[in-house]
C-alpha cells in the first residue's frame, strides 16, 4: 500500500466510491454504540469533582480491587505466557496424534460464554469438587479465594499468547536454527538466544492481549471468586456493588480508572505491533 | 510469504530429544487438560448426571424456553448490525487512506479491552431511571433497561470488533484491483460491492459472524447489568444459568450450559473449517 | 481467480441471511402476542420458591374472581440491588423486599410511590415475618451456641454483604442487638462486631449467594441464615447434613411489600397488584407462607405442624432496639457507617 500522504486534503484521492456512506455508517454506530455511552461515563465520574473522584480511587477497598484485578491479570498473563508458548512450541513444531484436536481446541475460551466457565470452574474446583478435594488434599484452597480469581483469569486469557506466538513460530525461517546448530551451538543454545528473540514481539503482544482481557473478566470470576472485599473483590465486581448501593459516581470513577488503564494497555499493544512490523517485518 | 509450514519431522541436530519432546508434548496436553478440558467435562457430567428426563425438563420448562428464544433473539438482532457496520467500518479503513485513519482502526476495537461490567454500566448511566435520559425516555414511554433495546445495545457494545476485526485485515490483503477493474468496466458501484467486493472476502466475513454469534449468545457480565433479571422476560441463557445456579437447580443450570457449551464446540467446529478451508487467503492477510 | 468447491456459495450465504431476518421477525411477532395482564414482582433472594406457589394460587385466585388470567413475573436478588433496579426503572408493579429501608430508599430517591408507603397495607405491610437463626454442619462440630460464639477464633461464618443484602442487614443488628445486652458498652459492642467479621471469610451479594457457599460449596462453620432459608437448606441438601442452632436472642424480621403507583398506573394493573398484595393476607396464603417457614401474620390460617416446627425465641424489632430503619440504615449500613468502620481492619 502507497504510503505518500498528499498534504492538502485529508485523504488520498481514490477511484473507490462509498467512502462518505461507509464512512458515516461506521462514525454514527461507533457514537452512538461505543462512544456516547463512554462519554457519559467520563462526564458521570467528572461530575463528582477531584476531591470525590481522589478519595474514591485512593480508599483502601478501590485499591485492593484494582490491585487484585491487575495483579492477577498479570499472573495470569505470565502463566500464560509460558504455557501459552508451550502450547504454540508443541503445536507447530511437533506432530503427533490428536494435534488438529488441540489446536482446535485452544479457543475454546473464545467461544465457551463466561458463565458457562464460571460454574464449570467452580464446580471443579470447590472444596467437594475433583479438583478442588484433590488441591484440599495438599492443603490448598482455590475457589473463593485469588487463587480461585486466578485460575478464572488463566482460562479465558489461554488462547492469546498461543495465537499470537503461533503464526510467528510458523514463519520463523529453519535457516537461523540450521546455521546456529551448524556453528556449535547447544540445542539448548539455539532456543534461548536464536528462536526466543524472534518471536518475543509476539509473545509480548498475546500477553498484553491476554492481561488486558483478564483485567476487565467478570463472568467467570464471580462464580468461583468468594467475592471478599479486600481479598477476593475484583473491580469489575466493585463496579456492580458500588452501583447496587447507588452509588453511581463511585461505580463510574472506578469504571473511568479501569478504562484508563484499558486505553494505556490498548495504546501500548498497538505501539508493541507497529514496533514489531518495523523491526520484524510481521506480527 | 504464505508457504506452507515445514511438517517434516526436523533433523535430529535442530531438534530436541525424544525424552524433551514428549516431556514437552505432555505438559502442555496436561495444561490443557486441567484448564480446559475437565471444565468443560464438568459441563456435560453435571448435566446428565441426573438422568436425560431431568436434563430435558430444565430445557423445556417454559422460562428456560424464554431465554433461549430472548437469547436467539438478541443474537438475531446483534448479528446483523454487526455484519453492516463492520462491513462499512473494513471498506473505510480497508480502501481510504485518510486523516485519523489509524485512531479509528483503535477506536473499533475498543470495547475489546473495555470490561463487559463498564459496556452495562455507560447504559446505566445513559437510560436507566437516574441516568441522563432516563427522566425523557419515562415520559415518552420508551423502555430500554431492563428491557431488549438495553440487552440489545450492551451485547452490540461488547461484539462491536468482531466483524470489523476480520474483515479489515483480509480486504487490505486483497487490495482493490479487481474492483477497479470492475468500475472502469462501468460496473455500477453497488454492482460491484455486490459481485467483488463482498463476495472476495465472504469466508472472512462468515468467520467474524461466527465469533461474533457466540460471544453474542454468551455475554454475562454487560448484560448482568441491564436486564434486571426478570424471569422469562429479560434472562438471557447465561443469565437464566445464574438464576438456577442460585435456585439450587444445579441439574437444570447445567442443562442449559451444556446448550451453550454445544454451542461453543460448534462454533469451534465451524472456524476449524473455515480456518482449514481458506487458509491461504486468510494466512496471506494475516503475516504480509 | 478461480472459485475453490463451492460448499457454500455466496447465494446461500444470502438466503441463510434472509432465513436468519425472518426467524427474527417471527420471534418478534410471538414475542408482542403475549397480551394479557403481566405483573413484576421484584423480590430479594429467599423468597424465590414462596412466589412461585403464591404466584400459581394468586393466578387461579384472579381467574375465579375476575375472570382475567395473569401472568406475574419474577425477578430475584439482593434487597438492596433489587431496590437499585427499581430506582433505575425496571418496570415492577409491586416490590417484596427483605426490610422497609429498601423501600424507603425507592420512596427518597424516586416520585414512584409516597413516603407513608408502609401505612397502606395491615401489619406495616408486612404479611409475613421472619427470623435469623445460625445453621451449622451436623453435630455442631465447633459447639456454636449462640451469638458470643461467633467471636471464637479459628470459625468461620458465612453471612452476605449488608451492602447489598437485606437478610445480612438483619444478621449484623441482631448481633449488635445481643452484644448490647451482653456487654452494655458501646466500644465493647464494636469489639464484638469486629471479632466476628474477622471471621467470615466470604460475603457474597445476596442470601442465596451465601447459602449456596455454606451448603453446597462446604464453605464455613456457620451460616447466618434466615429462618426460611436454614430450612431449605434442610429440605435442599439434606437434614443429616446440617442442623438448626437457634440463639438466644433474635430479630424480628419484616419484609415488607408494597405497589409501586409510578409503574401499575403508568400500565394500568393497579387492581390486580392491589389484589395481590392483599392476597397474601388471606388464608390461603399464610398457609404457603407457613408452609415455606415463614412466620405466617395469621398463624390461625397455617397448617399447625408448620407452625410448630418454628422455634419460640425472644425477639427484638428494628423501632424498639434501632428506632426505624432510617435511622439504623444512616447508623450502621451507609458509607462510613459501623459496618464500614469495623469491617476494614479485617484483611
Amino acid at each position: 500500500m502507497s504510503a505518500a500522504t498528499q498534504k492538502r486534503r485529508w485523504r488520498e484521492h481514490n477511484i473507490l466510491p462509498g467512502f462518505g456512506l461507509s464512512l458515516g455508517v461506521l462514525l454514527t454506530a461507533l457514537t452512538l454504540i461505543v462512544l456516547a455511552p463512554l462519554a457519559a461515563l467520563v462526564l458521570r465520574a467528572a461530575s463528582a469533582g477531584p476531591a470525590e473522584i481522589y478519595a474514591i480511587a485512593t480508599s483502601p477497598r478501590t485499591l485492593a480491587a484494582l490491585r487484585l484485578s491487575f495483579g492477577a491479570a498479570f499472573i495470569a498473563a505470565l502463566v500464560n505466557a509460558v504455557f501459552g508458548l508451550l502450547i504454540a512450541w508443541v503445536l507447530v513444531r511437533y506432530s503427533f496424534p490428536g494435534r488438529r484436536l488441540i489446536d482446535a481446541a485452544v479457543d475454546l475460551p473464545f467461544a465457551l460464554p463466561t458463565a458457562v466457565a464460571g460454574i464449570a470452574l467452580a464446580a471443579v474446583w470447590a472444596p467437594n469438587g475433583s479438583l478442588g478435594a484433590l488441591a484440599a488434599g495438599l492443603g490448598w484452597k482455590v475457589a473463593y479465594t485469588p487463587l480461585g480469581v486466578m485460575i478464572a483469569l488463566v482460562f479465558v486469557s489461554l488462547p492469546f499468547v498461543v495465537r499470537s506466538v503461533q503464526p510467528v513460530l510458523q514463519e520463523a525461517s529453519a535457516d537461523v536454527e540450521e546455521a546456529a546448530a551448524l556453528l556449535g551451538a547447544s540445542r539448548l543454545r539455539t532456543v534461548f538466544c536464536v528462536i526466543l528473540p524472534g518471536i518475543a514481539p509476539a509473545l509480548l503482544t498475546g500477553a498484553t492481549l491476554a492481561f488486558a482481557r483478564a483485567v476487565g473478566e467478570y463472568g467467570s470470576v464471580i462464580f468461583i471468586a468468594g467475592n471478599v472485599p479486600m481479598v477476593s473483590e475484583i473491580a469489575p465486581l466493585l463496579i456492580v456493588i458500588k452501583l447496587e448501593q447507588f452509588d453511581y459516581a463511585g461505580a463510574a470513577v472506578v469504571g473511568m480508572l479501569m478504562l484508563l488503564i484499558s486505553l494505556t494497555l490498548l495504546l501500548l499493544v498497538n505501539a508493541l505491533q507497529a514496533w514489531s512490523r518495523r523491526r520484524l517485518g510481521y506480527v | 510469504m504464505s508457504e506452507a509450514p515445514l511438517q517434516a519431522q526436523p533433523a535430529a541436530h535442530k531438534s530436541e530429544s525424544r525424552l524433551v519432546r514428549f516431556a514437552l508434548i505432555g505438559l502442555a496436553f496436561s495444561f490443557l487438560a486441567l484448564f480446559l478440558f475437565l471444565p468443560l467435562a464438568a459441563v456435560f457430567h453435571e448435566a446428565f448426571r441426573r438422568g436425560l428426563d431431568v436434563y430435558l425438563a430444565g430445557l423445556t420448562e417454559p422460562d428456560a424456553l424464554s431465554a433461549i428464544r430472548l437469547t436467539l433473539l438478541v443474537a438475531a438482532i446483534a448479528v446483523p448490525v454487526n455484519v453492516v457496520v463492520g462491513i462499512a467500518a473494513a471498506w473505510a479503513i480497508a480502501r481510504y487512506q485518510f486523516f485519523g485513519r489509524n485512531v479509528l482502526v483503535s477506536l473499533v476495537d475498543l470495547p475489546f479491552s473495555v470490561s463487559p461490567v463498564i459496556a452495562g454500566l455507560v447504559y446505566v448511566l445513559m437510560f436507566g431511571a437516574q441516568g441522563y435520559f432516563g427522566p425523557w425516555l419515562r415520559a415518552n414511554d420508551i423502555e430500554i433497561m431492563f428491557a431488549l433495546p438495553g440487552i440489545v445495545l450492551a451485547t452490540l457494545f461488547v461484539t462491536f470488533p468482531f466483524v470489523a476485526r476480520e474483515l479489515i485485515p483480509h480486504m487490505e490483503a486483497i487490495g482493490s484491483m479487481d474492483e477497479e477493474a470492475a468500475l472502469t468496466l462501468g460496473a455500477s458501484p453497488w454492482r460491484m460491492f455486490w459481485t467483488i467486493s463482498l463476495p472476495n472476502v465472504k469466508w472472512s466475513l462468515l468467520y467474524g459472524v461466527l465469533l461474533c454469534n457466540a460471544r453474542a449468545m454468551g455475554e454475562f457480565g454487560a448484560v448482568a447489568v441491564v436486564s434486571g433479571r426478570i424471569r422469562g422476560l429479560t434472562a438471557t441463557m447465561p443469565l437464566h444459568i445464574e438464576i438456577l445456579y442460585n435456585e439450587y437447580n444445579g441439574a437444570a443450570a447445567f442443562a442449559v450450559a451444556s446448550l451453550l457449551a454445544g454451542l461453543a464446540l460448534v462454533t469451534l467446529a465451524a472456524k476449524t473449517f473455515l480456518e482449514w478451508r481458506y487458509a491461504d487467503s486468510i494466512a496471506a492477510s494475516r503475516h504480509s | 481467480m478461480t472459485q475453490p468447491v463451492r460448499l457454500l456459495s455466496w447465494s446461500r450465504l444470502i438466503d441463510l441471511a434472509a432465513f436468519v431476518a425472518a426467524m427474527a421477525f417471527i420471534l418478534f411477532a410471538t414475542l408482542g402476542a403475549h397480551a394479557q395482564q403481566t405483573l413484576l414482582n421484584v423480590s430479594y433472594d429467599p423468597t424465590r420458591e414462596l412466589y412461585r406457589d403464591i404466584n400459581s394460587a394468586f393466578a387461579a385466585h384472579w381467574k375465579l374472581k375476575s375472570g382475567q388470567s395473569v401472568t406475574i413475573r419474577q425477578s430475584h436478588g439482593g434487597s438492596g440491588a433489587q431496590a437499585r433496579a427499581v430506582i433505575d426503572g425496571i418496570s415492577a408493579d409491586v416490590v417484596t423486599l427483605a426490610l422497609a429501608g429498601d423501600i424507603d430508599a425507592i420512596a427518597q430517591r424516586t416520585p414512584l410511590l409516597p413516603k407513608d408507603w408502609q401505612a397502606r397495607l395491615p401489619n406495616n405491610s408486612a404479611p409475613y415475618t421472619s427470623t435469623i437463626v445460625f445453621l451449622v454442619r451436623k453435630g455442631n462440630p465447633k459447639g456454636v451456641k449462640d451469638w458470643g460464639d461467633l467471636v471464637k477464633p479459628g470459625l468461620a461464618i458465612i453471612t452476605p454483604n449488608p451492602k447489598t443484602s437485606g437478610g445480612a442487614r438483619w444478621n449484623y443488628l441482631a448481633a449488635w442487638a445481643w452484644a448490647k445486652r451482653a456487654y452494655g458498652d458501646e466500644s465493647k459492642v464494636r469489639a464484638y462486631i469486629a471479632g466476628v467479621l474477622a471471621n467470615v471469610p466470604v460475603l457474597d451479594t445476596g442470601a442465596r449467594g451465601a447459602t449456596t457457599t455454606f451448603a453446597q460449596r462446604g464453605l464455613g462453620d456457620v451460616f447466618l441464615s434466615w429462618e426460611n432459608e436454614a430450612f431449605l437448606a434442610l429440605e435442599e441438601f439434606g437434614a443429616d447434613k446440617f442442623e438448626i442452632v437457634v440463639p438466644s436472642l433474635s430479630i424480628l424480621a419484616e419484609p415488607p411489600v408494597a405497589i409501586i403507583d409510578g409503574n401499575v398506573d403508568k400500565k394500568g394493573t393497579r387492581a390486580v397488584a392491589q389484589a395481590y398484595l392483599e392476597f397474601l393476607y388471606t388464608p390461603a396464603a399464610q398457609k404457603i407462607i407457613a408452609k415455606r417457614h415463614y412466620r405466617p401474620r395469621f398463624p390461625q390460617h397455617a397448617d399447625q405442624a408448620d407452625i410448630a416446627l418454628l422455634p419460640k425465641l425472644d425477639l427484638v424489632t428494628i423501632d424498639g432496639e434501632f428506632g426505624g430503619w432510617e435511622k439504623a440504615q444512616k447508623e450502621h449500613f451507609a458509607e462510613g457507617g459501623t459496618f464500614d468502620q469495623l469491617y476494614k481492619p479485617a484483611r
